[in-house]
């Protein structure tokens, strides 16, 4: 066993490596989802029937779909539509897109939530659209709504796993790789798993700095 | 009068939320420098009345001008955009029930955030007139708090203060005193008070029928969503014309000796 560990180590550079394209992968992707789903969050609220309806079908459309298969989905798809991208560039837009849906969904749970005088108050002192969302009620929700949305950071992670089936050297795909070269599966998923157990603790810091800011708030 | 003097005029507004009529044809104009106590029982409109000065409420009928310019329609007829009402709203302050501070600022941004962000205004010289302002409502120790963290009477001086930061030519208050406890009640009417003094012109929505008496240079009296009476303080509460602000008055001299 310390033997299978011992090969594991061997191949450390290519560990490392996916580690990092995980690593990279997850956070733009992150940040992507983020972003578009901040985009989408008011599509969601909107009070015109069109725009609240194509949002409300494409977040519904999205949640319902295994995450593998959409993966699969944009790897085939894109070309025949005559968008070639590597297999990086898929995987980044599978993940931001898909969860861009769920970050947009977590934004308009907290919305509703939201106490409404202080959005009247932001329309009541002149901001409107774009300025009223950005400034006066989208930082509440972020706040609100920040131990989610690091949760859903969590899920992206996982979900980059999936990204394996389209050859992107990510960390599961890295693993798989020493696990075939060697036959030392066990070894090479349980040391795949306390990485990605690392990159989550990272996240889990990040919702306690997030919290902490919140609660000066409440 | 001057017609220059006049800061806003309402001219028969009326609204109604399904089948039930909030406010029919309200008509009253506001003089510069004059506060308007507006009182009535609840549910009288008044609070509608206040949110159709600002347009947070579209109404159904009649105009309302400020400083002589069409709130809320364009010459041409049509509803304004978002734009043209937001450039309307900054010269309306207004105070809240439940204060609405923005909680993910601090007491000084939230002074600063309006006329910074809407306003464009210079960021240092808002930054000076928002820590005057801050001293005049006595929480200039408060200032890199968030709202959170305040009273109720102290989040009420922020709301007041943040209204002021825009140079308003008007400033509503709706119930402004309502959530408070009562003995956070004072500090806030004081506050308001000194503004009166001073000439700030203001329209304020009450059940401190003290403040009213002492402070309001007129009264309007709502019930079931029209105009009832108007008139001098000391007009209205000595010698009330129409017997639905005789009841009310009774009514109130009665729970305020229940009280004692």
């Amino acid at each position: 066993m310390i033997h299978d560990f011992g090969i594991v180590w061997s191949e450390r550079a290519l560990l490392l490596s996916g580690l990092a394209n995980t690593a990279i992968l997850s956070a733009l992707s992150a940040v992507a989802a983020l972003v578009l789903g901040c985009g989408l969050a008011p599509a969601l609220m909107s009070k015109q029937p069109a725009l609240l309806w194509t949002a409300r079908f494409f977040v519904d459309g999205m949640r319902c779909v295994p995450f593998l298969l959409f993966a699969y989905i944009v790897y085939y798809g894109f070309p025949t539509f005559g968008v070639r991208l590597d297999n990086w560039t898929t995987g980044l837009a599978a993940l931001s897109i898909y969860n861009a849906a769920y970050m947009a969904e977590i934004l308009r749970g907290a919305w509703v939530a939201q106490p409404r005088e202080p959005i009247e108050a932001g329309i009541a002192f002149g901001f409107s659209e774009i300025r009223l969302f950005r400034r006066i009620i989208l930082p509440p929700l972020l706040l609100s709504a920040g131990p989610v949305i690091g949760n859903q950071m969590i899920q992206i992670i996982k979900d980059s796993a999936f990204l394996t089936i389209i050859a992107l050297p990510e960390l599961t795909h890295a693993a798989s790789s020493i696990q075939s070269r060697h036959y030392v599966p066990f070894a090479a998923f349980i040391t795949a798993v306390f990485l990605y157990w690392g990159l989550c603790l990272v996240i889990e810091a990040g919702v306690t700095s997030i919290g902490r800011l919140a609660d000066a708030r409440r | 009068m001057a017609a220059s003097s006049k800061v806003l005029d309402v001219a028969g507004v009326s609204k109604r939320f399904g089948d039930l009529e909030v406010l029919s044809d309200v008509s009253f104009t506001v003089d510069k420098s004059e506060t308007i106590c507006v009182l009535g029982p609840s549910g009288s409109g008044k609070s509608t009345l206040l949110r159709c000065i600002n347009w947070l409420e579209q109404p159904d009928a009649g105009q309302i001008y400020l400083n002589g310019a069409r709130v809320g329609i364009n010459s041409s007829g049509t509803v304004m955009n978002d734009r043209d009402l937001s450039q309307i709203r900054t010269r309306i302050g207004m105070v809240f029930q439940h204060f609405a501070l923005w909680p993910h600022l601090t007491v000084l941004q939230n002074l600063m955030e309006a006329p910074v962000q809407v306003q464009r205004r210079p960021k240092a010289e808002v930054r000076d007139e928002a820590l005057a302002l801050l001293a005049k409502v006595g929480l200039s120790e408060k200032r890199d708090a968030f709202p959170a963290k305040l009273s109720g009477g102290q989040k009420q001086r922020v709301g007041i203060a943040r209204a002021l930061a825009m140079r308003p030519d008007l400033l509503l208050f709706d119930e402004p005193t309502s959530a408070l406890d009562p003995e956070l009640v004072g500090e806030v009417l004081v506050v308001m008070r000194d503004l009166a003094r001073e000439g700030m012109t203001m329209v304020i929505v009450t059940h401190e029928m003290g403040f009213a008496r002492d402070a309001a240079t007129r009264v309007l009296f709502m019930d079931r969503g029209r105009a009832v009476e108007t008139g001098s303080p000391e007009q209205f509460f000595s010698n009330p014309e129409t017997e639905r602000a005789q009841q009310f008055l009774q009514r109130y001299a009665g729970d305020t000796a229940a009280r004692r």
